[in-house]
């Protein structure tokens, strides 16, 4: 039977068609991706007005009175990468049919997810400042907080993810659920890597 | 350019790009503030060039042959209005003689720049319906094993749709005649045999001189 045969003889709500210029997937990817960068991008552009209009000229940054946990930032940074690695060794591993690397890397990609997110919190206990003090300290605490703020999304998705490979879920055909948290997880990364360049390091 | 997020693979690729472009900036800066900005501006500049370019460079579309019957032949025709015309039923009669030929026919959803950005598809997509239905009954009454679907409202677009699922082993391009063509001003030929590694014959449908 033709395809418009079948089209005719169709009952109930017509099928659904697009463009297949972009595929829904990648367009929601794109439209992702694309808010990400405008959410982030504000928060650079407040952090660079204030480092350049109130604190480039005399060559302080940040003020005097500020201290920012480097090393801390840098160890976390270790973690989280390390974290990209291992949930990108339980997708290969679900691609290979192999079940037990997929369970122990979404685990152990949970646990230094969780290890950074706590670490971030306990960072601000002790940074000695807060958003109120003054316009770095808002903006230090809002791009890190943004962060720490898709930090614990991805970390609600990579639960998700375990329970499911834990009851079964997932096969070498079927990993879509990995493949999508994954993205996200090296999404999160990528966030990292640039704050942590520009807000500690620069 | 190439989304750098398509899959986890490639997002995990670009995490480490990222991780070699953050280093380098830090390391320069720390030379000294000038030399960091400056790696920064060429760095972020060659990213672009190098995205934009990638995309740009796509290599020909390769597609598998379908294991099938040996005598299996099968025919992808691309045609806009011309989907009905004499020609074309006679081109792709003899290049169906002889052998068991199986037609998929693709008739491009034509619409004007502003609508397909608004998604405004629907009058497209049914003047498109019309004009396949007709081109399929026609084929069939010859005797063409032949079915069909409506396409991409860009023809290479379509036509690069139909290949990776239909999987041709030879692609029928039908146009209007040069000077009435829109496809043939676009240079959709040209670009269709330079893209794809299958081979592509161009029929010239003169719907004009067919009426009288």
């Amino acid at each position: 039977m033709s395809a418009a045969a079948e089209a005719h003889e169709h009952h109930g709500p017509p099928p659904i068609h697009y463009s297949s210029r972009v595929s829904p997937s990648v367009l929601g990817m794109f439209l992702f991706i694309a808010s990400e960068i405008m959410l982030f991008g504000a928060f650079f552009t407040v952090y660079f007005f204030d480092r350049v209009v109130n604190h480039g000229v005399n060559g302080h940054w940040p003020p005097p009175q500020f201290h920012r946990p480097v090393f801390l930032a840098f160890i976390n940074t270790l973690i989280l990468v390390t974290s990209s690695g291992t949930i990108h060794w339980a997708t290969t591993s679900i691609k290979r049919g192999n079940r037990a690397g997929m369970k122990a890397g979404l685990v152990l990609t949970f646990l230094m997810g969780l290890t950074f997110l706590l670490t971030q919190v306990a960072e601000y206990h002790r940074l000695g400042f807060n958003t109120g003090d003054t316009s770095f300290a808002a903006t230090f605490i809002g791009l890190t907080g943004l962060h720490a703020a898709h930090v614990f999304v991805g970390l609600t998705i990579l639960l998700i993810m375990t329970i499911r490979a834990f009851r079964g879920h997932f096969s070498p055909e079927h990993h879509h659920g990995i493949e999508i948290g994954g993205i996200y997880w090296h999404f999160v990364d990528v966030m990292w890597i640039v704050v942590f360049v520009t807000v500690y390091l620069l | 350019m190439k989304n750098p997020f398509r899959s986890e693979g490639d997002a995990f690729r670009f995490l480490w790009l990222v991780i070699g472009y953050g280093a380098l900036i830090v390391i320069g800066s720390w030379i000294n503030t000038w030399l960091g900005l400056a790696v920064f501006v060429v760095l972020t500049a060659l990213a672009v060039w190098w995205g934009v370019l990638r995309g740009r460079g796509e290599g020909p579309v390769k597609h598998a042959p379908v294991p099938g019957p040996a005598d299996e032949h099968r025919i992808l025709v691309v045609a806009n209005e011309t989907v009905g015309g004499p020609e074309l039923l006679t081109e792709v009669r003899g290049r169906a003689h002889g052998r068991r030929a199986i037609v998929f026919v693709v008739a491009p959803a034509l619409n004007t720049p502003l609508k397909t950005w608004t998604s405004d598809e629907d009058a497209a997509r049914a003047t498109a319906q019309e004009r396949l239905d007709a081109s399929l009954v026609s084929m069939r009454s010859v005797g063409l094993d032949a079915a069909g679907e409506i396409g991409d409202g860009d023809p290479v677009q379509a036509m690069e749709d139909a290949i990776r699922t239909f999987r041709p082993d030879e692609v029928i391009l039908s146009t209007h005649p040069p000077g009435r063509s829109h496809w043939l001003e676009r240079g959709v030929v040209e670009r269709a045999r330079e893209r794809f590694e299958v081979p592509l014959t161009h029929v010239v449908v003169d719907l004009d001189a067919d009426r009288h």
